[in-house]
């Protein structure tokens, strides 16, 4: 197993302030805007983001939440385990709102597909975007594609890119396993 | 642990500590999904459930028929009094005929004891037990320590008794073996005739006096007096039983501490508890309803994944 540094913390710092100064470009005080970290791994991100806009950029009333999309997906009884359902936490309604789905990494669109599904219980948003840290293009299985990204990596299917966290791995880092 | 070590839910008794751990967990999920403004989850789009009731119910009927809606699964509904039953067909022959129709689950409630085990061993389906005779009831069971654990944070060494006719109950054995895994202590209380011989076999504490075992206790759990399974009269009269064995707001403000009451329904106001009882503070019977979806939602879901495309 080999294993490549594709951001180091310092680059994953960089990356997470453009995409937050590109969020307040397209969102100008997020009014109107929910941030959305799906379950499990896009937490982490939506949780930084949403600590970054209200500290360094002074975004005082953002709204966000963590959206569960387990009971949504389609590979149910198609793998070995059964699917493990994650927290959701959304105390608004999205109705009329412009959404902002958050996750670490994008790869086939399934879990977007399956996000995209969840997010109607709870109203009828208005527009809703996808912010991605890693785009792994030409993994695609749907016509899916981030409005924000933060690096697009070219990886094959046996490779898989692993994203780590401060608050929950020790550090900030993207790495490139070839498994 | 992320998967059920069974692949029925024929009794409490046939499940470990990890499994309603997980049922539990999941269910939390679930409870949820069924506050939001959209309460309906695609997972079991591609599952047919058949629910068959051999026996009377109403809250478990539509109890499950809305866990399996919630769920999207493709439900239907057979009631033996509308049925072949009647003209003498086998259990084993009506089921296989439902399971003809390509139906990958089957939650049944049956009087005769074992009927849910007997089925599991000659059909190819997955099986939920409603409610076998005196047996099991496994889903109330899970439901009731669900609202315990809800309601008091966790089931570890809480005391709790069961109240009333423990004889005939199948909530009374579900809820022993569901309490004793999850570490509390369980004490059964109720006239001697209502209490079955060898009940301390099971670990139990055994009371024939309400107050000391409410006094003891931080969960009174209120069971019917069922009448439809008495064949001979094992007290002088339904008055004379409400006096004993009833809980009214009198005899709780009596007690030394706020204690919590549950009853798995339908009440017999007046009788286990009065109605002052029923809707005060201290009791969480509306909870146990709301509850049950999650709990029967999380079983069938769980139940689901183990089944093979």
């Amino acid at each position: 197993m080999s294993q490549k540094v594709l951001l180091n913390s310092k680059e994953v710092n960089i990356i997470l302030h453009r995409l937050a100064c590109q969020l307040i470009e397209n969102h100008i005080d997020f009014s109107n805007t929910v941030i959305i970290g799906l379950q499990p791994r896009g937490k982490y991100l939506a949780d930084r983001l949403a600590h970054m806009l209200k500290e360094d950029y002074g975004i005082k009333d953002l709204e966000y939440g963590y959206l569960d999309i387990t009971f949504f997906r389609d590979d149910f009884r198609r793998g070995d385990k059964p699917l493990e359902a994650n927290t959701t936490h959304i105390e608004f309604i999205v109705e009329d709102k412009n959404v902002v789905f958050v996750d670490d990494v994008l790869y086939t669109g399934r879990s977007i597909r399956a996000a995209l599904t969840a997010i109607q219980s709870f109203g009828r948003p208005k527009h809703i975007e996808l912010l991605t840290l890693i785009d792994r293009r030409f993994s695609r299985h749907l016509p899916i594609q981030p409005d924000y990204r933060g690096r697009q990596v070219d990886a094959i299917n046996e490779e898989k890119v692993i994203v780590n966290w401060k608050e929950n791995d020790g550090e900030d880092s993207v790495y490139l396993i070839n498994k | 642990m992320s998967q059920l070590s069974v692949n029925h839910l024929l009794g409490i008794k046939y499940l470990n500590k990890e499994d309603i751990q997980l049922i539990f967990e999941t269910a939390d999920q679930f409870k949820e999904v069924i506050n939001r403004p959209i309460k309906k989850v695609p997972s079991l789009r591609d599952i047919t459930i058949a629910n068959l009731f051999f026996e009377n119910s109403t809250r478990t009927k539509l109890s499950f028929e809305l866990a399996e809606k919630r769920l999207s699964a493709d439900v239907i509904n057979f009631s033996a009094g509308q049925s072949s039953v009647k003209k003498g067909e086998t259990l084993i022959d009506t089921v296989n005929n439902i399971l003809s129709m390509k139906v990958d689950m089957v939650v049944m409630r049956h009087p005769s004891p074992g009927a849910g085990v007997f089925l599991s061993k000659h059909i190819n389906a997955s099986i939920i037990n409603a409610g076998d005779g005196a047996h099991e009831h496994p889903t109330q069971a899970l439901l009731d320590t669900y609202s315990i654990r809800e309601a008091l944070g966790e089931v570890k060494g809480k005391n709790v008794v069961i109240v009333g006719d423990i004889l005939h109950s199948r909530v009374a054995l579900s809820n022993i073996y569901a309490l004793q895994l999850q570490g509390a202590n369980v004490m059964v209380c109720g006239p001697k005739t209502l209490l079955p011989k060898y009940i301390k076999d099971l670990g139990v504490k055994v009371e024939t006096n309400l107050k000391k075992a409410l006094e003891w206790c931080d969960v009174a759990n209120m069971l019917r007096v069922q009448n439809e399974r008495m064949d001979i009269s094992y007290f002088p009269s339904t008055r004379e039983y409400a006096q004993q064995y009833g809980v009214n707001k009198e005899l709780l403000n009596s007690l030394s501490k706020d204690i919590t009451i549950m009853h798995p329904g339908p009440i017999n106001r007046g009788v286990e508890i009065t109605s002052d009882v029923a809707d005060s503070d201290q009791s969480i019977i509306l909870n146990q309803v709301e509850n049950g979806v999650a709990i029967r939602m999380a079983v069938i879901y769980l139940l689901a994944s183990k089944i093979k495309q």
